[in-house]
């Protein structure tokens, strides 16, 4: 994958990813128009498919919800690349089928509107603007295995067949 | 080499004779949660999944507690989703408004976890339960599906902290001061992924209320679950609350950490989160003049009937300031009822409080003391994120039920000790 780099800090977490007073609808488009809406108010606007999101430590800190990588899926980032993830958005993100990568030094080193490219599997990431590459954490075989998947749902499936 | 408390609990549940951190395990899951926010979305994938009924009609529980009772059409619409799901599948633990409460004080009052277990909940703050000895942890809403589904969920063995606890805590501090200290110690990302183990003499001091508020915001700092050793109090309060046969697991002596942490808790001073994280914590001592609009007593963290005793022993034939809106929300409708058997719901209104029926509403912004821009609020909550309890323009501060409680009477963020004397 591969795409244009919208940047944060440390410690992004759900609740201004998706804020709660929207979490009386569960339709993940529907709550994309306000995704990062307390961080970030143009998030929306400048958003393309295909973009990868790059934070500091701690992203997805805070509540469970599944809709904060459910809204950053549906508005099109391909990936998110941060120091650390939050446990919980670690999980989840796995398990919707939202691709991340841990990897400090390109958290670090990547500038919004950098031009990256990912291969997920083996963790190698490409700073195409910067001419660089890092080389981030590969997911265990178990959490490949849901992410080709498409997700835990499927692997639940497909494991049940 | 051997294991943590949560390691253990962790092999148990895998069928393993021992586990090591890292390792990627299968575990039988003995409870299921979910709330109306994450309920919707994991019926739905569980629904994908293709099975008739959940595994277990005893071991998942519903609990609408975020928008209830409903703020809206739209949350209504959720919860009735839930509703009927609950009833089409026979869910046994959904409680319905008149019987619920807030999630994590009503789950162990229900008796529905007991030590030993291993429990995952479709809410951040499922990992209260640790208090009880349980491993508990959130999850989100694909998680909570296939759990439903499968009874089992995936974990990665995780390391720990262990946290001694000496001594024993001073008039006026409490559970909610010791854990807000750790956080402000270890930062919000300090435990990330790991368990944050709590030991030592000074565990049998704190009450078993102290010990839920403690282990629920061990995700606070990143943690994946706070859990205690169980002594006499445990054993007493799943004996009073529960049927179901338990088991106790304590660390082996060789079982390895990350770090250890040693507390004294008679050295402890009311603590108190600026905004817009809970690691930023100053001790009373060091607040200075912050004045403040709204306070608000309750929620998964300091809802429980001790809490509002000692909001009561704060308010008691005083006055909240002029201006300054103060909502009190026992956690749970026996926490309510006691509240009023105890005459602290009086106390609560002769001062000027509001009391409310249980809701998350005010912690998350959802409703129920939803903040404007500029405004502070002191709240025995657990996040101070930017927008959390209304625009992103608001600030909230955390602190115990006695700071919350002094506040709103003189309209800053104030010691107990300053408002009733030590």
């Amino acid at each position: 994958m591969r795409g244009t780099v919208i940047k944060y800090g440390d410690n992004v977490d759900t609740d201004v990813i998706i804020p709660a007073r929207y979490l009386n609808i569960s339709d993940m488009k529907e709550l994309a128009k306000h995704c990062m809406e307390d961080l970030d108010k143009d998030f929306v606007n400048r958003v393309e498919p295909g973009d990868i999101m790059v934070a500091g430590k701690n992203f997805g800190s805070g509540s469970s919800r599944e809709h904060a990588p459910g809204v950053i899926k549906a508005s099109g980032i391909s990936c998110v690349i941060a120091e650390t993830f939050a446990r919980i958005f670690f999980r989840n993100a796995i398990n919707i089928g939202l691709p991340i990568m841990e990897c400090p030094e390109a958290a670090r080193d990547i500038e919004d509107g950098d031009e990256v490219s990912i291969d997920v599997y083996s963790g190698l990431i490409t700073n195409i603007t910067k001419n660089r590459t890092y080389q981030g954490t590969p997911f265990p075989g178990f959490m490949q295995d849901i992410m080709r998947a498409g997700g835990l749902i499927n692997y639940v499936k497909e494991k049940g067949e | 080499m051997g294991m943590t408390m949560t390691q253990k609990i962790l092999a148990a549940h895998a069928g393993l004779d021992r586990v090591e951190a890292g390792q990627l395990i299968m575990a039988n899951l003995d409870l299921v949660l979910g709330n109306d926010i994450t309920s919707p979305v994991a019926i739905r994938e569980f629904n994908k999944i293709g099975v008739d009924g959940v595994f277990d009609k005893s071991k998942v529980a519903l609990v609408p507690d975020h928008f209830t009772p409903n703020k809206d059409i739209k949350s209504a619409e959720q919860v009735k989703f839930i509703r009927e799901f609950a009833m089409e599948k026979d869910i046994e633990n959904y409680f319905e408004i008149g019987e619920m409460g807030i999630e994590h004080a009503l789950i162990p009052e229900k008796g529905l976890v007991v030590s030993g277990d291993v429990v995952i909940g479709a809410d951040s703050h499922t990992c209260t339960y640790g208090a009880l000895g349980a491993f508990s942890t959130g999850v989100g809403s694909t998680d909570m599906a296939a759990g439903m589904a499968s009874g089992k969920a995936w974990f990665k063995v995780p390391e720990a902290i262990k946290i001694i606890l000496t001594g024993s805590l001073p008039e006026w501090v409490s559970g909610k001061d010791v854990i807000l200290h750790i956080i402000g110690m270890i930062g919000v990302d300090g435990a990330l992924y790991q368990s944050m183990e709590y030991t030592g003499p000074g565990v049998a001091s704190l009450s078993m209320d102290d010990r839920f508020t403690i282990a629920n915001m061990a995700i606070e700092a990143g943690a994946k679950n706070g859990i205690f050793e169980v002594d006499e109090k445990t054993i007493a309060y799943m004996k009073e609350h529960s049927t179901r046969e338990y088991t106790v697991y304590k660390a082996d002596e060789d079982a390895e950490y990350t770090r250890v942490i040693e507390i004294d808790l008679s050295n402890l001073r009311p603590t108190v989160a600026f905004p817009h994280l809970p690691d930023n914590t100053r001790t009373i001592d060091e607040v200075g003049d912050v004045p403040i609009h709204q306070v608000v007593i309750g929620s998964c963290t300091n809802g429980r009937i001790e809490d509002l005793r000692i909001a009561a022993k704060v308010l008691k034939g005083r006055k909240v300031k002029k201006g300054i809106r103060t909502i009190i929300f026992p956690a749970t409708q026996k926490i309510y009822l006691q509240a009023m058997r105890e005459g602290l719901l009086e106390i609560f209104v002769e001062a000027g409080a509001a009391v409310s029926t249980p809701t998350c509403g005010p912690c998350l912004g959802g409703h129920m003391g939803v903040l404007a821009a500029g405004e502070r609020a002191v709240a025995t909550t657990n996040r101070n994120f930017v927008g959390r309890m209304g625009h992103p323009d608001s600030e909230v501060y955390l602190a115990s039920p006695a700071v919350a409680a002094a506040s709103a009477i003189t309209g800053k963020i104030s010691s107990p000790e300053e408002v009733v004397g030590s």
